[in-house]
């Protein structure tokens, strides 16, 4: 065999070595001095800003501590614990729906696969604002008698979950399709059925693959939760936005956004944590 | 085999393709209860696509396959009811990654078979115990190696009592100091009356444990017989060109590689032409 990719070195090979060059700065000295600059540019910036910025002002503006001591403890009794069940009956909603659409989107039977097609389109591309707006009026327009069950709850449920429901179908079903497909023909094999196969081996393995994208989704609904107002809430329903806009306009105060500002942080930023600690129970089982 | 005993398997006129590509063109065989087939052949010939036909991860284009009495390729088969007792080895284990050893063999039986857990537990430990894993009951399948991933799956498929196994080149992914404790497994359960077929391009082991070795070609069943027969004096000159391409790999001198490499009808084998050694080493083609 005289293949040039043969190991050792015949007549003929080419014999190649490097020599370290020792010219100038080193590969870690040049690091080391580029970080540093874009370090003490990054802080000069800083720095700028601070002296710039009026603070008495913004302080008067942004953190009257008097405002934002009124505010407790409507803030987090009813505002955020609203937010969160919005949110939460939204993912729910969401969540099951989007599983069965991923389901038909993968289905064998076409008229399945079209169906869910079309809806992911239909939902993914309106806003979520135009959906809660119409699940609140166009509901009770079309089944007069009709009561929502949960009223205002109900009807979040339903605005946010229906849009929800089309994202989360699609990164359910690309994490149906990140499992390898041996794991269903193992089961399958065993003599699972179908259903049986997809809930004991390959939707909780798929879960676990879409953690991130999932958690995603529960922050922007958290978010989107504050589209809620277009429903027409009364005080016991109002949510962490609406009851800081509300306050700001009676206060003439902007103490009230930072105050919700941060118990939005207070939900989020918990989550992030919580789901950290899922993918690191998750990891023990991944190849 | 006597003509009165019904056959394990028996396959008639079976065809099978791939959008235009004719995989199985025509294939004729039996299986007797407690018999041990071998099929061999190059890659691309249709071996895995056979085996996947008997318990119908593919479906056939053609022909009828009968398995354990029942016609799998009657439309109205309750597959699942046939394949609990077919089981089956792949290549890549399979495993289910988000379960542990103890629950990879449980969740069948639990879920098909009805099993308590206590029951299933012990099924599990002694089918282990088999295999000589039972000090990895707990681990999960990222924790062992190859070797040990494919003797937790033969556990797997005994712990379902089955009546044959398949056995898809089950060492072909496996480095080769591994190779031998899964083959080893694979002598004692021929040993214990187990019927197996078993695609395979481990020649050693066809020949001291096969009943019988099939050799496949193009799709078809080129010739059969006992392993001397087969592997000792075939009468095909198909079967002795493959036969010294995967024996004596490093006798090829590399012209006539190169013309033998690419018969007609397998384009899509990439051959390494700087490492003979590697050919026939679990590269499937098509399947």
């Amino acid at each position: 065999m005289n293949h040039p990719s043969t190991a050792s070195p015949g007549p003929g090979a080419a014999q190649v070595v490097l020599t370290t060059s020792h010219r100038g700065l080193g590969r870690h000295q040049r690091q080391r001095l580029s970080r540093g600059i874009q370090y003490g540019i990054f802080l000069l910036l800083l720095a700028a800003l601070a002296f710039a910025a009026d603070w008495d002002r913004l302080g008067e503006a942004f953190a009257r501590l008097d405002i934002a001591g009124e505010m407790f403890p409507d803030v987090i009794v009813i505002a955020l614990r609203n937010t969160l069940a919005y949110t939460l009956l939204a993912f729910a909603f969401g969540l099951v729906v989007g599983l069965m659409l991923a389901l038909m989107r993968l289905s064998s039977v076409a008229p399945y696969r079209w169906f869910a097609r079309a809806y992911i389109e239909l939902f993914r591309g309106l806003p979520a604002l135009l959906v809660l707006f119409m699940v609140g009026y166009g509901i009770p327009v079309a089944f007069q008698d009709y009561v929502f069950v949960g009223g205002v709850y109900g009807q979040v449920m339903l605005g946010l979950g229906l849009m929800a429901a089309a994202y989360m179908a699609e990164t359910i079903r690309a994490g149906i399709q990140a499992v390898p497909r041996g794991q269903l023909e193992a089961a399958r094999t065993l003599g699972m059925s179908y259903p049986r196969a997809m809930i004991s081996i390959v939707l909780p393995q798929a879960f676990r693959i879409i953690i991130p994208p999932m958690t995603n989704e529960i922050i922007l609904l958290t978010k989107d939760s504050s589209l809620v107002y277009v429903l027409g809430v009364t005080f016991a329903q109002v949510e962490l936005t609406k009851f800081g806009r509300d306050t700001l306009n009676t206060e003439a105060n902007a103490t009230p956004l930072i105050v919700v500002g941060l118990m939005y942080l207070v939900i989020t930023l918990p989550l992030s944590q919580l789901v950290r600690w899922l993918e690191l129970r998750a990891g023990k089982g991944r190849r | 085999m006597s003509a009165s005993e019904i056959p394990a398997v028996s396959i008639k006129g079976l065809r099978k393709s791939f959008g235009t590509l004719e995989v199985l063109r025509g294939i004729d065989l039996e299986v007797a209860y407690g018999e041990v087939v071998c099929v061999i052949g190059p890659s691309g010939s249709g071996k895995s696509t056979l085996l996947r036909c008997i318990n119908l991860l593919e479906e056939p284009t053609g022909g009828s396959i009968r398995v354990l009495g029942v016609e799998v390729t009657d439309p109205n088969v309750n597959i699942d009811r046939v394949r609990r007792h077919i089981g089956m080895l792949f290549q890549q284990f399979n495993l289910f990654g988000h379960l542990s050893v103890l629950d990879n063999l449980t969740i069948a039986q639990r879920r098909v078979l009805r099993r308590n857990r206590a029951e299933a537990v012990r099924v599990a430990r002694q089918n282990l115990e088999r295999v000589g894993l039972s000090d990895k009951i707990d681990a999960f399948p990222a924790q062992l190696s190859g070797g040990q991933q494919q003797r937790v799956a033969i556990a797997r498929s005994l712990s379902m009592d089955p009546a044959m196994m398949l056995f898809d080149e089950p060492t072909s992914a496996l480095d080769p100091e591994l190779v031998g404790e899964v083959l080893s497994v694979m002598r004692q359960l021929a040993a214990d009356g187990m019927t197996m077929l078993v695609v395979t391009h481990e020649m050693a082991f066809a020949r001291e444990v096969a009943d019988r070795v099939v050799f496949m070609d193009d799709g078809r069943i080129i010739e059969q017989g006992t392993p001397t027969e087969v592997l000792g004096g075939p009468s095909e000159e198909r079967t002795r060109e493959f036969l010294h391409r995967v024996l004596e790999p490093t006798k090829l001198s590399s012209e006539e590689f190169l013309e033998t490499a690419r018969p007609a009808g397998v384009p899509e084998i990439a051959v390494p032409t700087s490492d003979p050694h590697n050919y026939g080493g679990g590269v499937s083609g098509v399947l």
